[in-house]
């Protein structure tokens, strides 16, 4: 018996490592496929090769795996090729991982021989690659992670990022929040670094302009039950509540939020993540109500929007979402690096450059880089989720600004 | 005052939520010595099936409630004949390893079937009401949900010790052969505890799926939980298992309201006290080393 509860022990001690460390559960091998149909360019120049390191096991899968669908939806629409030569996308799953990811990395480089990276969706894995991409010169276009040191303190010459920086998800809100909400604020994000830096900005924006917080609390990532922290939320009597979770928290906040009887009574305001596309189906009606600012909704009335999430829905049945978005943005920003070029990659200092100097208007809107900062620089939205014939739906408010971040 | 009540039913209910979730593992244990580390996985299979239950064959909560533990229990009893069965010859590791491979391979079938997007499972109107209690809004489901544990805790108190199948199954696990020579088939014991097991699992699973919601890896998040109850409560004990739920469900609540942040300290330095004051957990049985 003595033995058997040291066994017991040292497995829950391994359980609890294992849990903490890695968070992902099924290291799948590298899904590897160049998938490039119909590329019969008969140029017999070498294909230019983009490795893709995304999440594509684990709590991310569903992300990365959105991200891969809008990327592969635009090199559809080139017909896999540009300038001449064919495009091939070699797909490197990060698994959550930053040092298992700087091994696909190198896999990537040394035997694949890219000419662009793109991905990650964990800052970790971002910052973990970072040194790597510097010292080698890789172009390497983020399409995801968002923690704002990758263009500040951490900035690179080799590094873009098309996707946003969580000072523009924060910070977008604090001061309508002021003007249009309410003068005492509570806050509450999961607690891990982007969970902090958004709501960092939130609060900066909306102390500049006059508003009060009220108290602050920081459920961990992955919390399942938020009930006590409501009670403590709701017996503060704020004027509102700014909240930043995504996922599965995201789910079980709002829903949460309106058992305790906080939902119409404290309005809840946040990022785009508290009530996205992919996650609303599985939140009922709990999220209606909520105001966030987010760069992109599947609502926004563009004619670039529109065709995007047509071609979309034609292609996977189903509704494009943010990373979807995202995917799409990377793979022509890529596409319109390398024609602005003529195909030629042999100079990898030109080919970063030449990021800086790609504007377009994508289905989130006009967007273009910073080229101080290699950050993206884009409009951001004001969303509200209403009822329409019983589902959810959101709806655009207003544009709400355009958003550069200040790069310190 | 009202305060630190209605936070005390907040961690009254989520720690009988944790004891739906954890009897069935504590029985296992209790039963027949194996360490049941798939058993986080059973609970989320439950809930995936109450999710199709629901959405595509019935769209009614409650023959979900019904019918998904059951088909767990299924699952369990194939699971048991197959695999558990052969390993009871070798040490408590074989078991260890087996079921934690398990609770891998129901991760990516999980995955596979049912998506790796967060769902949720919605409740009937008739019970995702709310009720005043201390002048705040209470979920009436989570007061159904204590009211459910309390029953269950009952239940299984009553087989264990007050029914001749209770004494066969405490007399199986001190002395199997003895059981044997008196013409009882343990074997089928073993078998129909482990089902039981799974049964309390997916009820579980069920129970859990509108409070908390569906991914693939709700399984880990819980079993952590799980173990630290069982070694809390006692290896082995039934009415341990329920005063550590409803210890660390309370413990968990005001670690959250006191100090946010180190809500998982708290747990685990709590589970760490017990273990030095008490090393046989809070009402755990004395064995012989």
């Amino acid at each position: 018996m003595k033995k058997l509860r040291f066994t017991f022990i040292s497995l829950l001690v391994a359980s609890v490592t294992w849990m903490t460390a890695c968070g992902s559960t099924t290291p799948s091998n590298g899904t590897n496929g160049s998938a490039n149909p119909g590329g019969d360019s008969g140029s017999g120049k070498a294909p230019v090769k983009i490795g893709a390191v995304l999440p594509y096991s684990g709590v991310y899968a569903s992300l990365g795996e959105n991200l891969t669908r809008g990327m592969e939806l635009y090199f559809d629409s080139v017909n896999w090729q540009v300038a001449g030569r064919k495009i091939e996308l070699i797909k490197e799953d990060e698994e959550n991982d930053p040092q298992a990811s700087l091994r696909k990395l190198r896999k990537l480089v040394e035997k694949d021989k890219i000419d662009i990276l793109t991905g990650p969706v964990s800052t970790a894995v971002a910052y973990a690659l970072r040194d790597e991409v510097e010292s080698k010169k890789i172009p390497f276009l983020v399409s995801h992670a968002g923690g704002n040191d990758l263009t500040r303190s951490k900035r690179s010459d080799y590094i873009w990022r098309s996707s946003f920086s969580s000072w523009q998800i924060g910070y977008s809100m604090g001061k309508w929040a002021y003007e249009n909400v309410g003068k005492k604020i509570y806050l509450t994000a999961a607690d891990y670094a982007f969970g902090h830096e958004v709501v960092n900005a939130f609060k900066e924006a909306y102390t500049a302009a006059g508003g009060q917080i009220v108290g602050e609390v920081y459920p961990l990532l992955g919390s399942n039950d938020y009930a006590s922290y409501l009670t403590k939320i709701k017996s503060a009597q704020p004027e509102a509540v700014y909240a930043f979770f995504a996922g599965s928290d995201a789910v079980r906040f709002v829903q949460q939020y309106e058992q305790y009887g906080l939902k119409g009574k404290i309005p809840l305001i946040g990022s785009g993540w508290l009530n996205a596309e992919n996650i609303r189906p599985a939140q009922g009606n709990s999220p209606v109500g909520i105001l966030s600012t987010m760069f992109w909704d599947y609502n926004l009335d563009t004619p670039e929007n529109k065709a995007f999430a047509e071609a979309y829905q034609k292609k996977y049945k189903e509704r494009p979402s943010i990373e979807s978005v995202e995917g799409y943005d990377a793979a022509r920003i890529i596409v319109e690096v390398l024609k602005n070029l003529n195909g030629d990659t042999s100079n990898k200092q030109k080919v970063a450059q030449a990021f800086g100097d790609v504007s377009i208007v994508s289905p989130r809107g006009p967007i273009k880089f910073d080229k101080e900062t290699h950050n993206i620089i884009q409009n951001m939205y004001l969303i509200k989720t209403e009822l329409k014939d019983g589902k959810t739906e959101n709806s655009i408010m207003k544009t709400i600004g355009e958003f550069k971040d200040p790069g310190k | 005052m009202d305060m630190i009540a209605i936070q005390l039913v907040n961690g009254l209910s989520y720690g009988l939520l944790l004891f739906l979730i954890t009897s069935g593992l504590s029985l296992i244990f209790g039963m027949l010595g194996v360490l049941n580390l798939a058993h986080g996985s059973l609970y989320m299979v439950g809930a995936y099936l109450a999710l199709t239950i629901t959405r595509n064959v019935s769209g009614d909560f409650v023959t979900a409630l019904l019918v998904a533990p059951v088909l767990v229990a299924l699952l369990c009893l194939l699971l048991e004949v197959g695999l558990l069965r052969p390993t009871y010859r070798l040490d408590h590791l074989s078991q260890v390893l087996l079921t934690f491979g398990l609770a891998y391979m129901l991760h990516d079938l999980v995955r596979w079937i049912w998506g790796s997007n967060v769902q949720s499972l919605p409740l009937p109107i008739g019970l995702s009401g709310s009720v005043e209690l201390f002048g705040q809004t209470f979920p009436l489901y989570r007061l159904l949900v204590m009211a459910g544990g309390f029953a269950i805790a009952l239940i299984m108190w009553l087989l264990q010790e007050k029914t001749r199948w209770g004494a066969i199954i405490r007399a199986g696990l001190s002395n199997k052969e003895m059981v044997s020579g008196l013409g009882i088939n343990i074997k089928l014991v073993y078998t129909i505890v482990f089902a039981v097991g799974g049964l309390l699992a997916g009820l579980g699973g069920v129970a859990a799926a509108p409070i908390l919601g569906l991914s693939p890896g709700m399984e880990f998040e819980i079993l952590i939980l799980s173990l630290v109850i069982l070694v809390v409560g006692g290896l082995g004990s039934i009415t341990g298992t329920l005063v550590a739920s409803i210890v660390v469900g309370l413990v968990e609540t005001f670690g959250k309201v006191m100090f946010p942040q180190l809500s998982l300290i708290i747990i685990f330095g709590f589970m760490a006290v017990v273990l030095l004051v008490k090393p046989t957990g809070l009402l755990g049985k004395q064995v012989s080393g």
